[in-house]
């Protein structure tokens, strides 16, 4: 009896699936009817955007009461190095999303793949309103354009102004003095660091790199070179090698539970990082809300002024889009539209590209009311900030960091090596996609 | 003589009784201490999370859930509804495919019986993992990528699950009992519907079980197949929170409480579903 009774549950529950799957089928057709050139003659251009930015559903419900003609639907993914290998992925077997948030990194290889599309005619009109720096970023310094500017991320030096001023250290303006002040740091309190060198965030070393004036990579013609181990990525690796093993700073990566404890506990004195750090701080280490100050990064020679760029990202159009024109019109006025970017700034908390935008930002984020100059200052640094071309392969070289750099950390072997093996795992994953290396 | 003899076997009894039990404890302690610490470090607010001591409950549980339920208008249940849909159906649908074939292989004799015997042994050394990128293309070239079917579809056929059958079948279903149906007249649909799948049910209860617990923890198909996050399962959707971006505030205690919450189905459907399991092997043992 109760055999048949579950029989019958069985036959019960599983129409029940099918009528719900049946019913579900319409809804994923909506790329498709927008694909079809018909559809678009029909009814409203229909856009899919994956990004992992807060809210941008509210921001493009703006654009589209105002659009009707032009309808975008926010599709929220996992950000990072994965959503890059998933839009790769989906752009191969084709049904990518009509636009997509590309990382600065992660851009070159959607260009390598074709993935994304050339918007340099839509884009004419508001070159100017990114820095260079930016617009370098993405354009990969040839003639083409392949996404729009959204959020920056320039590097700047965070610190614990209370503990700075109860030991009586003054904040760092070169690297030299950021040494000193780590070892005065131990000469307190032995269970403090003034930093730690992380070996899980290959963004943050890249900042630091482009800070000391590294290059990377660089195209010229249909050639790539690769310069990975050239002397300033050897100069700021060697300088973190000698205060990891001297024992001044710590060697826990950010972002984990350790880490968070150590910023909560005051154990941990300051932080090198990008502009967006207060969202990080505000919840890793509510504790320490108000304690915290800013300045521009300890700097190489005295006097200059640069700084890296950690994170940031752009909107590219998809290059199998039907609706490139569309897609580009919506990104343009994301990015550059004063009411979009008042949005960005306020429900998507990012830092914007848009220089004036930047300008504009009023009030220091809450974690640091105690800072009322914080946006002036992240403007100074910005101007200084310089970036290089990414590679094609930026995943690649990111985790080959990982690697090294845990392996160096290990064996106590010199970092100087790990940045030699960043640079021929690289060279070997490019020659065998294909790409021609200059040597 | 008696008496020695009956002392021995009963003291090492004992001491044999010990190993097994320690071992099973440790087993027991090894796989429930995560399931407590997701409930511990769920039941923190964000202020505590970091901050208290590992094993110390928190005093955000309400909050944390309360969050959850309210973050971009209550995408959870969305995704909550999707697992349920994704596993549940997808379980079913293994299931009920999987008591079929193994049926008819163990319990009939037809050619090329032993050839998709051993395919679908070999299907079984290869990883469900290894093929999610080969079968998203696939879905892709028919147009079913980012549907409901596409997270379906690829865990319906499931080799060990028929392998299980085909054993569970062979042993479970006398060969006496079908012949004395179709000496009664009865087709071979009547046979397998009302004869043989009866008796199959604690091996199908089992396969749902396995089942539904592989679909419900499944990350990767449903990571690479889906892209609309509307259709996201929790698995997919609890990872846009983790991997929100660096510049954004981590949005850990909703993940912790939301992994706690999509392990409470799972629990519940063991409980109940234990209770049956038992009793028809029990039932199946007395006859």
């Amino acid at each position: 009896m109760r055999a048949n009774r579950f029989g019958a549950a069985l036959a019960v529950a599983l129409t029940a699936t099918l009528a719900s799957c049946g019913s579900g089928e319409p809804t994923p057709q909506s790329t498709e009817a927008a694909q079809s050139p018909t559809a678009a003659a029909q009814g409203p251009v229909k856009l899919v955007y994956w990004t992992w930015a807060p809210n941008m559903d509210k921001i493009v419900d703006v654009w589209n009461k105002a659009h009707p003609d032009i309808q975008v639907t926010v599709s929220k993914q996992a950000g990072g190095d994965d959503a890059a290998a998933k839009y790769l992925t989906a752009s191969k077997a084709g049904n990518p999303p009509d636009l997509v948030q590309a990382e600065y990194q992660h851009l070159p290889s959607f260009i390598a793949a074709d993935a994304v599309a050339d918007l340099k005619a839509e884009t004419a009109s508001i070159k100017a309103e990114f820095s260079d720096g930016l617009w370098n970023l993405v354009t990969l310094g040839t003639e083409g354009v392949y996404g729009i500017p959204q959020d920056s991320g320039p590097m700047m030096l965070f610190y614990r102004k209370d503990l700075f001023d109860k030991y009586g250290i003054a904040v760092p303006k070169t690297w030299q003095e950021y040494a000193d002040a780590a070892r005065t740091v131990r000469k307190k309190d032995s269970k403090a660091y003034l930093g730690t060198f992380s070996s899980k965030d290959p963004g943050a070393f890249t900042g630091l790199a482009q800070q000391a004036g590294a290059q990377w990579w660089s195209i010229s013609g249909e050639q790539w070179k690769v310069n990975i181990a050239d002397e300033p990525t050897k100069k700021v690796a060697g300088y973190w090698d000698g205060l990891v093993k001297e024992g001044a700073i710590d060697d826990m990566p950010f972002f984990t539970p350790e880490w968070n404890k150590a910023l909560n506990d005051g154990k941990l004195l300051s932080w090198p990082s990008a502009v967006w750090a207060p969202g990080v701080l505000s919840t890793n280490a509510p504790k320490a809300k108000g304690k915290w100050a800013i300045a521009p990064l300890p700097q190489w020679n005295a006097g200059e002024n640069f700084s890296g760029f950690w994170g940031g990202s752009s909107v590219a159009v998809s290059a199998k889009t039907p609706n490139k024109a569309a897609a580009a019109q919506f990104a343009t006025w994301l990015n550059t539209d004063p009411a979009a970017l008042d949005l960005l700034v306020k429900e998507a908390a990012i830092y914007p590209a848009a220089t004036k935008a930047q300008s504009a930002l009023g009030e220091a984020p809450e974690y640091f009311s105690n800072q009322p100059d914080f946006w002036q200052q992240a403007a100074g640094v910005g101007a200084g900030a310089r970036g290089f071309t990414f590679g094609p392969n930026v995943g690649v070289t990111y985790n080959a960091f990982k690697d090294a750099f845990d392996k160096a950390l290990q064996n106590k072997s010199p970092f100087t090596d790990a940045i030699q093996t960043m640079q021929d795992t690289t060279v070997a994953d490019m020659r065998k996609s294909g790409f021609q290396i200059a040597s | 003589m008696t008496t020695v003899s009956h002392r021995r076997p009963r003291g090492g009894g004992a001491l044999a009784g010990l190993a097994p039990t320690a071992l099973l404890l440790i087993g027991a302690i090894y796989c429930l201490f995560p399931v407590l610490w997701v409930l511990i470090a769920a039941t923190k607010s964000p202020a505590e999370l970091f901050s208290t001591s590992t094993l110390a409950f928190g005093t955000g549980f309400f909050d944390n859930v309360a969050d959850l339920f309210a973050y971009r208008d209550g995408v959870f249940w969305l995704w909550a509804g999707n697992t349920l849909i994704y596993a549940g159906g997808g379980a079913l649908l293994s299931t009920a495919v999987s008591a079929v074939s193994g049926y008819a292989l163990a319990k009939y004799r037809f050619p090329g019986r032993n050839l998709i015997f051993n395919l679908l042994i070999g299907g079984i050394l290869v990883p469900a993992v290894v093929l999610a990128i080969p079968q998203y293309l696939l879905f892709s070239k028919i147009g079913l990528a980012d549907s409901y079917w596409a997270v379906l579809l690829p865990q319906i056929l499931h080799p060990y699950s028929i392998y299980l059958a085909r054993i569970y079948a062979a042993a479970a279903i006398p060969d006496s009992l079908l012949e004395a149906g179709r000496i009664d007249g009865a087709g071979e649909w009547r046979l397998m519907s009302r004869v043989a799948m009866p008796l199959m049910v604690p091996g199908m209860v089992t396969i749902f079980l396995f089942q539904f617990v592989a679909i419900w923890n499944n990350f990767l198909l449903p990571f690479i197949m889906l892209g609309d996050d509307g259709k996201f399962p929790l698995t997919v959707g609890l990872f846009t929170l983790l991997q929100s971006g660096a510049n954004q505030p981590s949005l850990y205690n909703l993940i912790l409480t939301g992994a706690f919450l999509s392990l409470v189905p799972l629990i519940a459907l063991f409980l109940t579903m234990q209770r049956y399991w038992r009793t028809d092997l029990s039932s199946g043992a007395v006859k």
